[in-house]
């Protein structure tokens, strides 16, 4: 297999060259072709699990070529299929694929189906080409392939502004993040003269401290690009104009999680930080609250999501952040949520699909008994995320939590309440959707959707109930183990039973509070004015836009308008200036635009007339 | 310097090929497409013989298809040609370039002051002078034809183009004559200083670089050639000539400019700054990368602001322009390689932004942004060339402008964090110009002025298939074009006397890295 790990990169990217190049030649079969090619990546990335799990080696190698290479700076496209690199594949491939045959059905209207798929095969093969190679630069070209592809889907209906101006956003936010993680790259360059993973993991106990901190920080600024967590966050809800199941890709199986993938990947670096360990949990837990605050004031059935996967996210950065304790949780969490999250968010696709397209919770109500299917579905989804006993979402965040207090009491509770105000706001999500009374507009007639649609919600359903298995006797921790090192055993200071005791109430008292507040009463069709100003920073997110819009772009846009006037009047003014003083006047100047040759040829003749007199009179004297 | 003689003038014919091509173009009747296939015709036999040299050219190094005979006995001067890795990636973008030129400005000749024959005419004769630019290894010969170049890009900018195209046309002229100029002082001063010499005068490179000067005169000549090259590549403070030119130009005559002749500026700094004045290029180091890193922040965000799609390409290419520079006086083999490597690269992704947008700018009659929007509607093709376009001028890895744009900042990175992390600020305002001017222009709602745009030709298809291939291959595959950079780049540092830092963190023994030639 190892000589064949290339083919599960290359088959989704050549399928995706292919209805690129290939345009209307392929409008009628390319759909097919592009939900199959990750499905076959998929099986590819089964066996070679198989292989890695019986095997004796830790990992998968394969050399494929040397990118670049001056002196000592080397780069390879080698491939890399260790533990971690698997579980990513299988996730990547496994809830990509699955959301690509929904694809077919959702998009089955969409005079631009095919071009559809092509960049969703796209945003496959980047994704894969960042979890599978073995050095930093080689994963930035998977990282900023995943930049392109969400930026492309974002924009799918670039006729609309806001969809074009939301891609174009979330590219540039990334971008900044990608600031980060190429100033990584280049500290990595000039302290360890190579990139590679294998190369840095070696240097690391060799480095400063400043030198350690600094790359753990740069790579937590390009993993807040990615994975949408404070400071960067704000592309996340915009990305919401991309079709639904474009929001199931970045959501749940690509995209945001390559953030998390990097922090792990690079457990080395932060091995020698404890400054950057803890900015790490810093971030995760401000995210985790300020995703969780944000879904509650959602009315957008996707942006409450949205604010969902950000607090999730969240909790995942948080368990990286914590060490060797935290990593194999995070993946954990990573997985679990990648099923309940791309669950959620295409049941969301189906419902809408069932509501004309309209993404107004104030507007649903009572579609429990019209669309069966997808409500139960969606139900388990719920149960998970909110982290319902047995459900997989329990068995994943509670070990967060869990591991949290292991390090700082303060993440702990952080990460507690999250679960409580989680609980709170995908309650709401549920009464607002599937019970209460039905508020829908005129002429919408909701209907379950067709199979191509509900059959990949069941097939995510059931991960999400039984995603906890892969906890069964540790199994994912030793997994893990050979990547990120032993896990250690750490003293909490509440008991493990407690923890979970505590975090179950936690959730009783979000459940509860959503069904006074949503389940008692009527639920007016438009936004009530009269709220807190917490509910209005809330719809407001925050005020993450307001304060990008004050701080960067207002003086930015000062700044460019500026220096344009400059640039025109004052540089070119005093050039212009000098040339014509040079020139005599600015009459003569203006001779030179009669454009005659007989002017240009006589001054070139008199040019040359001087170099010969100069050189003559050097030569002489 | 181990040169390799061949028996065939490969170089000369080379050079030769368009300039008689040129004259064969004034020769043929005024009407009639004939003139147009023969100039394409031309263009493609120069670049033949260029792939033939690329084929021979060996990548261990030194200059090779050498040719010298002496002209100007007095003065030293000789008729001497060859090619390094550095000038035959810069003779192949040239021979590249022209045919795709040729190609995409069809009908762009015909509402000229002057004829298509000369306009065709004219571009060829800028081709034979380039190459004998890149080819030239002497100095004199050198600065003669860098001066002639000025002449058919001055009547290109001047009689074929927009409105104010001949004040355009007069005030590059000017800054490129007052650039010349300066050089020519310092030329005057090479001979002085190399008749002094105990073998006698001469303008060869390979001599020059090993005569001895003063502290003072080398930096007094340094300058002079500097400034040239400076006014040509052009950086801050001395580019306010190319938004004009670029954007009264036809497309075809601002690939040429932009992608072609500006690269004389920064090939002549790497070429003559450094390998004559090794001293003074030290002494100006400081300056000149700030003036580079200033270039590549300042040009990015002049590109934000504006609304002519021409003078946006333009104020890109200055800052483009700023990472050559900051690259080639970080002086490591990295940030040098990388440098050479980006005046390709830049050549190319300019030269398709100028043609595609041309196109657009032909079908709307408009070059403002604000006369756009929703272009991708009525022209899908168009649009997603445009998009692949951009995004190589954004550097997106996958394309070739990021292997060059990441080897100058890595390298850079070694000698000054702070202009590396300047300068690398420069990639998020890059996602800014493009996107926003891809966003204003292509997407959105349909507009009735874009609603009818025709989509690309096969003409126009033809003409950009060349360059979006190179854009892709080379940015998985950059190997070809390194390899035979380099040796190149080795040998100048060698010749300056640096040699690139060792890794900050010393690494146990038994995984040491680096070092030598691979």
């Amino acid at each position: 297999m190892s000589h064949l790990l290339y083919l599960i990169i290359l088959i989704p990217a050549a399928s995706s060259a292919v209805l690129f190049v290939g345009g209307r030649l392929t409008d009628s079969w390319g759909h097919l072709m592009g939900a199959a090619a990750p499905l076959v990546s998929f099986v590819l990335g089964l066996i070679a699990f198989f292989q890695l799990r019986g095997g004796s080696a830790p990992s998968l190698h394969q050399h494929l070529w040397t990118w670049i290479g001056v002196n000592s700076f080397q780069v390879n496209f080698d491939l890399l299929f260790d533990p971690l690199s698997a579980l990513f594949v299988l996730l990547i491939t496994g809830v990509g694929g699955i959301i690509h045959v929904y694809s077919v059905g959702y998009m089955e209207h969409d005079e631009r189906r095919r071009r559809f798929f092509a960049q969703l095969n796209l945003f496959v093969a980047a994704m894969l080409t960042l979890v599978m190679t073995s050095n930093y630069l080689a994963v930035f070209l998977g990282w900023e392939g995943v930049g392109l592809a969400s930026y492309l889907l974002i924009g799918f209906w670039q006729q609309r502004d806001s969809a074009a101006v939301a891609a174009k956003k979330a590219f540039i936010v990334n971008r900044v993040g990608d600031m980060g993680m190429a100033l990584a790259i280049m500290l990595m360059f000039h302290a360890f003269g190579t990139m590679s993973f294998a190369g840095v993991s070696r240097g690391m106990p060799h480095a400063s401290g400043a030198t350690a901190t600094a790359l753990g920080l740069l790579l937590l600024l390009g993993a807040c690009g990615k994975s949408a967590q404070v400071p960067l966050q704000s592309w996340l809800l915009d990305a919401m104009e991309g079709p639904t199941p474009v929001s199931a890709l970045i959501h749940a199986a690509t995209m945001v999680t390559a953030g998390v993938y990097l922090v792990v990947r690079s457990h080395f670096i932060y091995a020698q930080s404890g400054a950057a360990q803890t900015a790490v949990i810093v971030v995760g837990v401000v995210t985790l609250l300020w995703g969780a605050i944000i879904g509650c004031a959602k009315d957008d059935i996707k942006k409450a999501l949205a604010g969902s996967t950000m607090s999730q996210i969240g909790y995942m950065m948080l368990a990286a952040g914590i060490g060797p304790a935290g990593y194999a949780f995070a993946i954990f969490h990573l997985l679990t949520h990648g099923f309940f999250k791309a669950n959620m968010f295409l049941g969301a696709g189906s419902v809408m699909h069932g509501m004309n397209d309209d993404v107004n919770m104030r507007r649903y109500g009572g579609l429990a008994r019209i669309m069966p299917v997808t409500f139960v579905t969606f139900a388990c989804g719920y149960l998970a995320i909110i982290g319902f006993p047995g459900f997989a979402g329990f068995w994943s965040k509670d070990r967060i939590i869990e591991a949290a207090f292991t390090s700082s009491v303060v993440a702990g509770a952080g990460a507690m309440i999250g679960a409580a105000i989680t609980a709170f706001y995908m309650t709401r999500l549920m009464i607002m959707t599937f019970t209460s009374d039905r508020r829908w507009a005129q002429g919408v007639h909701p209907h379950e959707s067709k199979p191509v649609m509900t059959i990949p919600l069941i097939v995510l359903a059931i991960c999400s109930v039984f995603g906890g298995f892969l906890t069964l006797n540790g199994w994912i921790v030793n997994w893990l183990t050979p990547v990120v090192g032993p896990q250690g055993h750490h003293e909490a200071p509440l008991a493990s039973w407690l923890i979970t005791v505590l975090v179950l109430v936690m959730l009783a008292i979000g459940i509860g509070l959503a069904y006074l507040f949503f389940g008692r009463r009527r639920i007016p069709e438009e936004q009530p004015q009269r709220v807190s100003p917490v509910t209005r920073a809330a719809r407001a997110d925050l005020y993450g836009d307001a304060f990008n819009e004050a701080v960067l772009m207002r003086p930015g846009q000062y700044l460019t308008r500026a220096l344009v006037f400059i640039d025109l009047r004052r540089i070119d003014g005093i050039v212009n200036g000098l040339a014509a003083l040079v020139g005599g006047t600015s009459g003569r100047v203006r001779r030179w635009q009669t454009g005659f040759v007989r002017t240009y040829a006589l001054s070139m003749l008199g040019g040359s007339a001087l170099i010969v007199l100069a050189l003559l009179a050097v030569r002489l004297g | 310097m181990s040169g390799s003689s061949t028996s065939f003038p490969w170089l000369s014919v080379l050079a030769l090929i368009p300039l008689a091509g040129s004259l064969v173009l004034l020769l043929l009747p005024r009407t009639g497409e004939l003139v147009k296939h023969v100039a394409f015709g031309v263009t493609l036999a120069a670049f033949a013989v260029s792939v033939a040299v690329a084929v021979q050219f060996n990548t261990g190094g030194g200059f090779q298809f050498v040719d010298n005979y002496q002209w100007i006995k007095a003065f030293g001067v000789h008729y001497a040609v060859g090619v390094d890795g550095l000038g035959l990636v810069l003779v192949m973008l040239t021979t590249i370039l022209t045919p795709v030129v040729v190609l995409a400005s069809w009908h762009d000749a015909e509402e000229g002051r002057w004829s298509a024959n000369a306009f065709f005419a004219w571009v060829l004769f800028l081709e034979g002078l380039s190459i004998g630019v890149f080819i030239a290894t002497d100095v004199f010969l050198f600065y003669v034809l860098f001066e002639a170049t000025l002449i058919p890009i001055y009547f290109l900018i001047g009689g074929f183009g927009g409105a104010q195209r001949s004040y355009a046309a007069v005030k590059f002229l000017l800054y490129s004559l007052f650039g010349g100029l300066l050089m020519l002082a310092s030329i005057i001063g090479l001979y002085v200083v190399s008749s002094s010499s105990a073998h006698g005068p001469s303008y060869l490179l390979q001599d020059l670089m090993h005569v001895q000067m003063s502290q003072t005169t080398g930096r007094w000549l340094f300058l002079g050639f500097f400034i040239a090259f400076a006014i040509k590549a052009p950086m801050w403070p001395v580019h306010t000539w190319l938004p004009d030119a670029a954007s009264e130009a036809t497309p075809g005559t601002s690939v040429l400019l932009v992608s072609v002749l500006d690269k004389i500026g920064t090939f002549g700094m790497m070429r003559f700054c450094l390998g004559i004045f090794p001293e003074a290029s030290h002494w100006a180091t400081p300056v000149v990368m700030a003036l580079g890193v200033f270039s590549v922040i300042y040009g990015a965000l002049l590109a934000i602001g504006q609304n002519d799609i021409r003078r946006l390409i333009a104020y890109t290419s200055i800052s483009h322009f700023g990472f050559i520079v900051l690259g080639i006086f970080a002086m490591t083999s990295q940030s040098q390689a990388g440098a050479a490597l980006y005046m390709f690269n830049h050549g190319i992704s300019t030269a398709a932004l100028f043609l595609i947008t041309g196109f657009l700018i032909a079908r709307r009659g408009s070059k403002m942004i604000s006369d756009f929007g929703g272009v991708e509607k009525s022209a899908p093709v168009l649009a997603g060339v445009f998009l692949l376009v951009g995004l190589s001028s954004l550097s997106l890895p996958g394309l070739s402008p990021f292997v060059s744009e990441f080897l100058v900042l890595a390298g850079t990175f070694t000698k000054s964090i702070t202009a590396a992390a300047i300068a690398t600020f420069g990639i998020v305002l890059a996602a800014i110009y493009i996107l926003y001017m891809y966003q204003r222009t292509m997407t959105g709602p349909v507009r009735e002025s874009t609603r009818r745009l025709p989509d690309l030709n096969l003409r126009e298809l033809g003409a950009m298939a060349p360059l979006l291939v190179l854009l892709v291959v080379l940015g998985f595959f950059p190997r070809p074009a390194l390899a035979a950079i380099n040796p190149t780049v080795n040998s100048l540092l060698h010749h300056v006397g640096v040699t690139d830092p060792p890794p900050t963190v010393a690494q146990p023994a038994g995984t040491t890295h680096g070092g030598g030639l691979r």
